[in-house]
């Protein structure tokens, strides 16, 4: 037995429309679920996160939010120590103590997520439960609660998946007919939907996580549910449990993904045709404008994607559609179904799509296609640029507003501007 | 437990892989899960490395728990050895790996891979990064030396018909300008004559390592990362080892004394065109005292400084900055614990009490309260300084990308000294160009709705791109938290404001920020012009 275990997975069946898949086991160079804090902290205002572990996650968490630019964040790590370890300090009153005399220091706190990490499964501290404890005690001022980031269970941006689950229980029931956006998006990004749901007469919207954690949007059997984010399938399926129903749809990147999201939930509201094109053709015309930019940097341009953010299918799509790029290889940490059924079909039927990692393979496939564009972690950007190769740290994809009409444009860019840059420098 | 919000130090298995990285033809094997890569990416993106870092991670997930993580080391082990065919593997776990004891290092000793294996115990939950460092490159020595140890009393005289030769310990990645601080001590040994036998662990390879003992003595840079192992050195191979860290013009001179000792060599054939007391261009290799002497400079006596860092660099920084800048060090402090005696005592001649500790906050509220002028610390003190509007300058890891320069910058021997000269000096200056600023601010010329007199004048300033690395106060993702509550902040009375209004613009701003201290430290609410001439006594400048 190797290291890795490829499985390569074949169609079986000549009529599927779904691309070939490999899938690896192997080193993986992604981060775990606890980043997701870096942007969830920023959207929800009133939050803070304390990470239950080691000394990693800290450091983890300080690397991955690009050290050090709050004076004092609102997210943290309650280390473990020695005496934790060895039973000397109890871990109950320990995370009591840090929990008190935090919310006492930050008085503008209101929901706290305590967050799992891997020491803190290994060793089996139940912060369910410490969170209902501490509900007892802070109650009504601040809520607790709990998930778990560790990287023995979640990848990079599972963690906003598992912190969104772990707030369904608290939405309240409603049987009024609305929609739910799921996904944590950049405000701006949001202004410019509910401007476009309301001109096409959709709603009411909420935005699930909305831009304080107190602000819970209802939900209920008449409910839809619109994915932002690829990433939130855990809980989306929790949505459907409450009764919601999921709007399958391709997602908001560029144009022609926006329209076909925008669409999912005109179909469900009834909006007339010559409406939903009288609202979108404007803002479709402003996009395909400022995307032509791109296109003569892109188009024709090889792509190879390393696994990272789960958003490779959706990124993947709009960069072949609608800037004519091809793909060699679109990898994905995990792939979920569920979320990506409207995008599948889409990809072009001569994709290799490859799930999980064994990252000296891959790259040894990088280096053979030698693409013209690798999307890839911070820790391998400056390596295979010093190869030769060109490169786009995807992290970049979920710290900036990449949805939507308007900024169809500004994705675009995030690929264009490495190329720009390789073809000016003469070094 | 003990609550972080940021960390100065990684895990211990952080300084291990910078052992790892810093050297050629070493491997680490990680047992750790997916997360820790994160790690690559302070070598590739704050270093700006052109290689990955050489390591490789298991990558155990919880479905492996209870099955066979074991056999995940022992693949990872199987799979780097072929793939990178190292001179020496190491094995070590993470933090969470340590919790679930696959023993790691046994497991990969026993495997009859056909070179050196060298298990490390990280100790996670008891130590940090430096500590990570230093003992990995402990083992690493005592493994590939261990074989070579002399008899007791065999150890022979030095044969004096070749130059005596020295190994430069300490220089890692990610430390504070090692790469430039090997050149400058390099050429301070060869003004001596001596030669670099070898530099451990930076660039170095196994051989480098095996080839120690053909030094007649060590240099011990960094005792943060070196000190462990140039003392096993010292007692297995009666190789004597430097005390003196070489930074400051008066440093270099004891170093070059020092080093001359040990080498046996004359250390007047250098120190004999360096002039104690004296401060002209002639009188030192370095400009730093004729810079300092110089008359322009005489704005720096007595500036307050905070000092704050790894213990090397901020005892060296502390004497500097009294003996050489003419400075008043106003607080001085270390997050590594392993050298608080010596800070503890460096403080106390400095009639301080020294700051050990690694809690930012704690750091924060000691230079708030210390009221500084000039801050000289790491990455994370610049980000404080930023936040409390005081001039700072980075003396010590963990640094940012910024702090890796492109230039030659080294911060040790006379080279150094001038460094530290512009470095320092260079953001009290921008301080006065900001006071000018502030009081210009209410001009015409600079209200925006003013046409500006010639178009090439215009300037349009653009957002920097948003980097998830990039730090800049016009960072669109930084954010101000308040402070923590302090008691009430104490009124001016209008007298009282007026009366601040006829201090100069320049030192107007600290009189405020003085007085309102003064009075909040006495409980006076209101703050009178008598409360404003009492603080102005108090603080005595
Ligand atoms: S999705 Fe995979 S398993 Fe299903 S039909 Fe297509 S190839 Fe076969
Ligand atoms: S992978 Fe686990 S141990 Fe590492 S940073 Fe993430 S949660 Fe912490």
């Amino acid at each position: 037995m190797s290291h890795s275990e490829t499985v390569s997975v074949s169609n079986a069946d000549p009529l599927c429309k779904f691309p070939p898949l490999i899938k690896e086991r192997g080193q993986r160079e992604v981060f775990c679920g606890l980043a997701g804090i870096v942007w969830l902290h920023r959207k929800m205002q009133d939050a803070f996160f304390l990470v239950v572990g080691s000394r990693t996650c800290a450091h983890l968490m300080q690397s991955a939010a690009g050290v050090m630019i709050f004076a004092e964040p609102r997210f943290g790590t309650a280390i473990l120590t020695d005496r934790d370890l060895a039973g000397l300090a109890d871990a109950v009153d320990e995370l009591d103590r840090i929990c008190a005399t935090l919310l006492e220091r930050r008085a503008d706190i209101r929901t706290l997520f305590l967050v799992g990490s891997c020491p803190s499964e290994i060793i089996k501290i139940d912060l369910a439960k410490a969170a209902e404890r501490l509900n007892a005690r802070f109650l009504p001022q601040v809520r607790v609660l709990s998930y778990s980031g560790s990287g023995i269970d979640m990848t990079f941006t599972q963690g906003e998946d598992q912190a969104l689950k772990s707030m369904v229980p608290l939405l309240p029931q409603t049987d009024a007919r609305q929609l739910i956006i799921l996904g944590c998006v950049a405000d701006i990004v949001e202004d410019q939907f509910r401007r476009c749901f309301d001109q096409l007469g959709i709603g009411p919207v909420s935005f699930f996580p909305g831009r304080r954690a107190t602000e819970l949007p209802a939900v209920g059997p008449n409910t839809c549910v619109l994915l932002a984010q690829p990433f939130n399938g855990d809980t989306l399926r929790a949505l459907i449990d409450r009764g919601a129903k999921h709007l399958a749809a391709p997602y908001p990147f560029g144009a022609e993904g926006t329209t076909a999201w925008l669409a999912a939930a005109a179909a469900q509201w009834n909006v007339s045709d010559a409406q939903f094109s009288a609202v979108t053709t404007p803002l479709i015309e402003r996009a395909k404008k400022a995307l032509a930019k791109y296109q003569p940097l892109l188009s024709g341009k090889r792509l190879f994607m390393l696994p990272d953010s789960q958003l490779e299918i959706p990124i993947a799509r709009f960069l072949n559609r609608e800037m004519g790029m091809q793909l060699i290889e679109v990898g994905t940490p995990y792939l979920d179904r569920d979320t990506v059924t409207a995008e599948l079909p889409l990809l072009p039927a001569e994709v290799m799509l490859s799930e999980g990692q064994d990252v000296e393979k891959q790259l040894d496939r990088v280096r053979a296609a030698r693409p013209d564009i690798t999307v890839c972690g911070l820790g391998l950007a400056n390596p295979l640029e010093a190869e030769g190769l060109t490169t786009k740290w995807s992290i970049e994809l979920v710290f900036s507003p990449i949805h939507g009409y308007d900024q169809a444009a500004d994705l675009a860019e995030i690929f264009a501007r490495p190329l720009d840059r390789r073809s000016r420098l003469k070094l | 437990m003990q609550l972080t919000l940021w960390t100065y130090e990684g895990p211990p298995h952080m300084g291990a892989m910078r052992i790892a990285a810093s050297m050629r033809g070493v491997h680490l094997v990680l047992h750790a899960p997916q997360g820790d890569t994160y790690a690559d990416l302070l070598f590739t993106m704050i270093e700006r490395g052109d290689r990955r870092p050489p390591v490789t991670y298991t990558t155990f997930q919880a479905r492996d728990l209870g099955g066979d993580t074991a056999e995940l080391v022992r693949n990872a082990v199987t799979s780097a050895y072929e793939r990178f065919k190292p001179q020496v593997l190491l094995i070590g776990e993470s933090c969470t790996a340590e919790l679930i004891q696959d023993q790691p290092g046994s497991l990969a000793s026993g495997m009859g891979v056909p070179v050196p294996v060298v298990p490390l115990e990280l100790t996670a939950y008891s130590h940090k990064e430096n500590w990570g460092a230093a003992e990995t490159l402990y083992q690493l020595t005592r493994a590939l030396l261990s074989d070579r140890i002399p008899q007791p009393g065999s150890v022979k005289p030095r044969d004096a018909s070749r130059p005596p030769r020295a190994n430069i310990l300490g220089p890692t990645k990610l430390g504070f300008r090692c790469r430039d601080d090997v050149v400058e001590i390099t050429r301070l040994l060869a003004q001596l004559g001596i030669e670099v036998n070898a530099v451990i662990p930076l660039n170095a390879s196994a051989d480098d390592i095996r080839r120690i003992p053909s030094a007649d003595f060590n240099i011990d840079v960094y005792p943060e990362v070196s000190r462990p192992t140039a003392a096993w050195l010292k007692r297995s191979f009666a190789m004597p080892h430097t005390t003196t860290i070489p930074m400051g013009v008066a440093a270099t001179r004891e170093f070059i004394a020092e080093v001359a000792g040990l080498a046996g060599v004359d250390a007047q054939m250098v120190l004999s065109r360096e002039h104690q007391g004296q401060a002209s261009l002639a009188s030192s290799q370095s400009r730093l005292p004729w810079y300092s002497r110089s008359v322009d400079s005489t704005y720096l006596t007595g500036k307050r400084v905070f000092i704050f860092g790894d213990a090397t660099h901020a005892l060296a920084a502390a004497r500097v900055a009294r003996d050489e800048f003419g400075f008043t060090v106003v607080g001085l402090g270390t997050y590594s614990r392993e050298f608080a005696r010596e800070v503890r005592a460096m403080a106390a001649s400095l009639g301080l009490t020294a700051l050990i500790t690694d809690d930012y906050l704690e750091v924060e509220k000691a230079i708030a309260d210390a009221t500084p002028e000039l801050v000289l610390g790491t990455q994370m003190e610049r980000h404080i300084s930023k936040r409390l509007g005081i001039p700072c300058a980075v003396i010590s890891a963990p640094i940012h990308v910024q702090d890796a320069p492109a230039r030659y910058s080294p911060v040790f021997g006379f080279e150094g000294a001038n460094v530290s000269f512009d470095t320092w000096v260079h953001p009290l200056m921008m301080g006065l160009e900001e006071h000018l600023l502030q009081m210009f601010r209410g001009d015409f010329e600079f209200h925006d709705d003013t046409p500006a007199p010639n178009p090439t004048t215009v300037v349009k300033v653009e957002a920097p791109p948003v980097a998830p690395v990039a730090e800049s106060s016009t960072d669109p993702i930084s954010e101000v938290q308040s402070a923590p509550t302090k008691d009430v902040t104490p009124v001016w009375t209008p007298e009282g404001e007026r009366e601040l209004q006829k201090i100069p613009f320049f030192v107007r701003g600290k009189a405020r920020r003085n007085t309102e201290h003064f009075a909040r430290e006495r409980g006076v609410a209101l703050i009178t012009v008598e409360t404003l001439y009492d603080a102005k006594a108090h603080f005595g400048r």
